[in-house]
């Protein structure tokens, strides 16, 4: 009971933070110090990343399962969301209007076209996991690649949903919708590979044969965590079609798949701290590399906004070259650094005293009782 | 405890196992021996149910499991310490002890199981922190074996345990045998060490591409001049 009294504490302050941020998210907002569109549009897709990055991180980082499909889980949500909020939403909005206020019916629409989003790609995770999980390595990972294209393709001869010409959608999304979901993609993850679930992931990821000694059923836990996986996805794919009020294929092709790849290989595979800097950086990097000087070198003018593509590319060799694990390998950044702020939410300053230092140097102590170590857990 | 009836096991056209039959009985130690391409994992994959037989069956305490997936014999009382050791290289030693069981709930009784793990091989204990991949080959095979106890298991199933260790290393693993079989565990050896595995079991299989040629008592096999001559090096 208190344990629950603090984690809804430490929500309620989650979603205040997202709200003063959001009323920071205009040039007139909160006493002037205001953040101005570019960077609230910023804001936004950092959020939108973090939930695409950190689902993606659960299958390919954590069930070592190298699926390369994400975006086409992605534009599922997408477009079953936006079908409902364009053909029927309008229609139900008025409708619950009447009922319970403008204001709630609006939220209680998004939250549905949400549920609607993550449950249409959840299935289809489930019809594309089956026959995939059977292949491992660079089978699975052609495999998705080429169920991501045919649901792009077929998307686009779908004419009721815009087909090659695009969608214009109804804006529903802003950036407290994207933090809430980005906060509950995390926790969710978090819990998840901290469960016994997450457990047998990684046993999977390790060993799967030495897995399936251990009497785990293999074939499950991956299915499982390719739907949960592919549902958040779709979240994201929601988010962004109702945020982007304009809904195109284009957005959706591998290229978008491999960009959320960058982000997680250099973040680190099976960490969700590592995912979520992946996903911050590389969607902060193009658009900083582009603000960049002209510099005049060697009698030429070489123009950054230009070489951003270049010096991307270069920079993700370099990691790759130095750190291959990712950044942050597998290890977590001062995570107990939230367990903390879970446990004494009332406590910031107790909380800003914590180092956070990380899982991997913690689990040095050696515990003394085996059986109070197990007990504890 | 184990029977096999008339197993045989192909590879596409290529026959790996023609007609096995062979018994394991409880309380005892048999080992399976034979040189590179006998069959000896084929066998092994075919009672874990890695590969389905072309014909025969495979009963455990009188029902068949052939065919069953592998996660499935666990709960059944059969534990496998798979070839390779197969350790789960980044969880720390403590955490790969918990993995292998993964099926029990009561946390006393796994922590008692754990005690005991580290009884029989104080170097994990010593190490319980440590990432498995960062261990010894010896210590990831008394790892892998540990790990294949945690759940209790009334058969055992070791895949050449003895493989790229140290002499002093597989003393130490074939010691464990002893203690794990002379505290009721039921144990299915498959060795290329016929030496060692000789030594330490009841009962012993050669098995010949495809085929078992010899069986009966370690011992008697021991003493048999074929043996001795084609895996014993004398």
């Amino acid at each position: 009971m208190p344990t629950f009294v603090k984690r809804l504490l430490f929500a309620v302050l989650v979603i205040a933070a997202l709200f003063a941020l959001n009323a920071m998210l205009s040039t007139q907002g909160l006493f002037g110090f205001g953040l101005d569109d570019y960077y609230g549009r910023l804001l936004t897709f950092i959020g939108i990343n973090v939930i695409l990055a950190v689902s993606l991180n659960l299958i390919n980082g954590f069930t070592g399962q190298f699926s390369i499909g994400h975006a086409g889980f992605m534009a599922i949500g997408a477009y079953a969301s936006a079908y409902m909020t364009v053909y029927h939403a309008p229609g139900w909005e008025l409708a619950l209007a009447g009922m319970v206020g403008a204001d709630a019916a609006h939220v209680l629409i998004f939250v549905l076209a949400i549920f609607i989003g993550g449950l249409a790609t959840a299935l289809a995770g489930l019809v594309v996991g089956i026959p995939s999980l059977r292949l491992r390595g660079d089978y699975l990972a052609i495999v998705t690649l080429g169920f991501a294209e045919i649901i792009r393709i077929v998307i686009l001869n779908i004419d009721k949903v815009g087909g090659a010409t695009g969608l214009t959608v109804p804006g529903y999304t802003n950036f407290v919708w994207v933090g809430v979901f980005a906060v509950i993609t995390i926790v969710i993850v978090h819990n998840i590979v901290r469960s016994d679930i997450g457990r047998a992931l990684v046993s999977i990821r390790e060993d799967e044969l030495a897995a399936e000694a251990m009497g785990i059923n293999t074939t499950r836990y991956k299915v499982l965590s390719f739907v949960i996986s592919s549902a958040f996805a779709g979240i994201a794919g929601v988010l962004f079609a109702h945020y982007n009020k304009f809904l195109s294929t284009a957005d959706f092709t591998f290229l978008r798949s491999f960009e959320i790849i960058i982000m997680i290989v250099l973040g680190g595979m099976g960490s969700i701290t590592g995912a979520i800097l992946g996903a911050a950086v590389i969607t902060i990097l193009p658009e900083a590399l582009r603000q960049l000087p002209t510099v005049g070198l060697f009698g030429q003018e070489f123009n950054f906004a230009d070489l951003r593509l270049v010096i991307y590319a270069a920079l993700l060799i370099v990691i790759m070259l130095t750190r291959p694990q990712g950044v942050l390998g597998t290890r977590e950044f001062g995570m107990n650094w939230l367990r903390r702020a879970q446990k004494r939410p009332e406590g910031d300053e107790a909380v800003g005293a914590d180092t956070g230092v990380s899982i991997a140097e913690r689990d040095t102590t050696p515990t003394a009782d085996p059986v109070e170590e197990v007990k504890n857990k | 405890m184990l029977t096999l009836e008339n197993i045989s096991v192909n590879y596409g056209a290529i026959e790996a196992l023609n007609g096995i039959t062979m018994h394991v009985e409880q309380g005892e130690v048999v080992t399976l021996i034979g040189a590179n391409g006998a069959g000896k994992t084929t066998t092994l994959r075919t009672i874990t149910g890695l590969l389905s037989p072309r014909a025969g069956r495979v009963l455990y305490e009188d029902e068949e499991i052939s065919g069953l997936p592998t996660h499935k014999l666990v709960a059944r009382g059969i534990s496998m310490s798979p070839e390779g050791r197969g350790v789960f290289a980044n969880l720390t030693v403590r955490e790969n002890l918990q993995m292998g069981a993964y099926l029990k709930k009561n946390k006393r009784e796994i922590a008692e199981d754990m005690e005991r793990a580290y009884t029989m091989f104080p170097r994990l204990k010593e190490r319980q922190s440590q990432k498995a991949g960062t261990l010894s080959g010896g210590e990831q095979q008394m790892l892998a074996m540990g790990r294949a106890l945690m759940s209790r298991p009334r058969l055992l199933l070791l895949d050449e345990p003895s493989l790229g260790l140290a002499p002093l290393v597989v003393h130490t693993i074939f010691q464990a045998i002893e203690d794990i079989r002379s505290k009721g565990t039921t144990i299915l050896l498959v060795e290329q060490n016929a030496n060692a595995a000789l030594r330490h079991s009841n009962r012993a299989y050669v098995l010949e591409t495809g085929q078992i040629v010899m069986e009966g008592a370690s011992q008697d096999l021991a003493a048999d001049p074929r043996i001795k001559e084609a895996y014993l090096g004398e």
